[in-house]
């Protein structure tokens, strides 16, 4: 080992850490080398910023008088709320919308406000409508409650998302003759345009494809303020197919993050709306990666030319669970704007924000070279290749 | 020398049913490219439309429709991103047919062109933030 996340947390505290950003890092090894590279760096900051639906909140509303508890029926700004949990515990999912949505009954819906904005503007400071009815108890007398909260005047507000930061993504495209609605955007038809969400040589674990540096209890810029990766996410592949350079080809690792929202901005946590499709929140994440080998910077210095992405149809094969791959694009090419496809020439987009990605890791390498953000050691480690995880597919069974 | 405007024009009950824009070809040698036109709940007219002529015939044309009580702005003034709102994420890049947004640097930062806009209205839905809004 080059440095212990000791030596380097010494340094932080000292304000003498040599910190750079993910993508700073690869001139830096190209004019010096790995090795030196290796021994001049300290951290390498990472971000992204994209739409990431499995992300929610959940809060303690502090209790009424009389006491109620609340269940099944609990709205915030008209999204409901799920709240199987003790008396005043809910939760709010990102892509929630209220009952009253006409979803895509006149298509392509519109979906204007869901769950993802009920987060960004509790964290903005905004008073939100508790709606809720229930049934009363000996304990929890009181059934129906109709009030302001906002998130001063709530105990805790913890956002925790289930599934965020994934490790490289699909390219969306349209073969069919029309114009499709989907979490990947507008796809115009006959390939008119290729839609893309990752930051690549910028996102935390393609600059991290082994999960040697982050793991469960790494701190990290999480919304605007400090957070934690809580565990794997929710669909964690890491025995997806790799390149030679161990970086994954496909959708592979995820991870689950936990922070207290309210020290979080809305800057950071933005609801969006996908037409056709629905809501969801827009979540800021950086991860420092200690430099403590030289393996780990090589990682670390992985560029948009050597990551690659799959083309998928999201008019069939997507929707109806086929494997099929059209073709694969590295994120250098995308960001050409065009890449090519069947022959065809397709235009590029981007849903997640390279630009924003870039602020986030530049913020998180000024707190860490201002003395604010130290680095932590991983409790437990993300499950690797050697997991053999495979993903399940929901088999339908009589009954 | 020759000029090519975007346009929208507003005109006042009286002047809806008059042959304004067949008097901007016929007298002032103007070519014009109708963009958008609608007819408002109050029975105003709203063209957006592109201009193209020689200096001289394009401004004794909107002297003209000056003249006539027609209220002429330039098309940019009607279609705004509003900055705090916009992600720079890039979903509206391939949505313009007129390629109004560009990207900008290696951060690549999303620039909206309104001089290239014509007020089609497409990434207004298309735009996951909702950052883009249009009052024609």
């Amino acid at each position: 080992m080059l440095k212990s996340i000791d030596e380097i947390n010494e340094k932080i505290s000292k304000g003498q850490a040599v910190v750079v950003t993910a993508e700073e890092i690869i001139d830096i090894i190209d004019e010096k080398g790995l090795p030196r590279a290796a021994r001049e760096v300290d951290v390498v900051t990472t971000g992204t910023f994209g739409p990431m639906c499995s992300s929610g909140a959940y809060l303690n509303l502090g209790h009424p008088v009389p006491r109620m508890k609340f269940s099944s029926s609990t709205y915030v700004n008209e999204v409901p709320a799920y709240s199987g949990f003790a008396a005043v515990d809910i939760f709010i999912g990102a892509t929630a919308l209220p009952d009253n949505d006409p979803r895509n009954k006149t298509y392509p819906g519109e979906f204007p406000y869901g769950g993802g904005h009920v987060i960004e503007e509790l964290v903005a400071g905004k008073d939100l409508r508790l709606v809720a009815n229930t049934y009363g108890t000996d304990c929890y007398p009181r059934r129906r409650i109709d009030t302001l909260i906002n998130i001063d005047s709530i105990n805790e507000a913890t956002l925790f998302n289930m599934r965020n930061a994934y490790q490289n993504y699909n390219i969306g495209v349209n073969l069919s003759d029309r114009t499709i609605h989907t979490y990947m955007g507008v796809l115009k038809p006959r390939l008119g345009n290729a839609t893309y969400s990752s930051a690549g040589q910028l996102s935390p674990l393609l600059n991290d494809p082994y999960y040697k540096s982050i793991g469960v209890g790494t701190k990290i810029f999480l919304g605007g303020g400090t957070g934690y990766v809580a565990w794997h996410g929710t669909q964690h592949s890491p025995c997806a197919l790799r390149g030679d350079n161990g970086v994954p080809r496909r959708g592979s690792g995820t991870l689950a993050v936990i922070g207290d929202l309210k020290q979080m901005s809305p800057h950071w946590l933005r609801g969006v709306s996908f037409l056709g499709y629905g809501v969801s929140l827009m979540v800021g994440i950086g991860v420092p990666i200690p430099v403590t080998s030289e393996k780990v910077l090589a990682c670390a210095g992985v560029r948009d030319e050597n990551i690659f992405a799959p083309v998928v149809d999201y008019s069939n094969a997507y929707p109806y669970a086929k494997t099929e791959i059209l073709a694969e694009a590295s994120y250098a090419q995308l960001k050409t704007g065009i890449i090519t496809v069947n022959g065809k020439s397709v235009p590029t987009a981007s849903l997640s924000s390279y630009a924003k990605a870039t602020e986030i890791a530049e913020i998180l390498k000024k707190w860490i070279k201002d003395g604010d953000f130290s680095l932590t050691s991983p409790v437990a480690p993300l499950p690797g290749v050697e997991s053999g995880i495979v993903m399940n597919s929901l088999k339908e069974r009589d009954h | 020398m020759s000029v090519s405007r975007r346009i929208v024009l507003r005109f006042p009950r009286p002047l809806v049913d008059q042959p304004i824009i067949y008097k901007l070809v016929k007298d002032y040698n103007l070519m014009f490219n109708i963009l958008k036109a609608s007819v408002t709940p109050k029975e105003e007219g709203l063209l957006a439309l592109e201009l193209s002529g020689t200096q001289a015939d394009y401004n004794r044309g909107v002297q003209f429709l000056t003249e006539a009580g027609v209220e002429i702005q330039p098309i940019g003034k009607d279609i705004f991103r509003d900055e705090d709102l916009c992600t720079h994420c890039g979903a509206c890049v391939t949505m313009c047919p007129t390629d109004a947004f560009h990207i900008e640097g290696r951060a690549r930062w999303i620039r909206f062109d309104a001089e290239k806009c014509i007020a089609c209205g497409i990434c207004i839905k298309a735009c996951p933030a909702r950052a883009m809004e249009m009052t024609i």
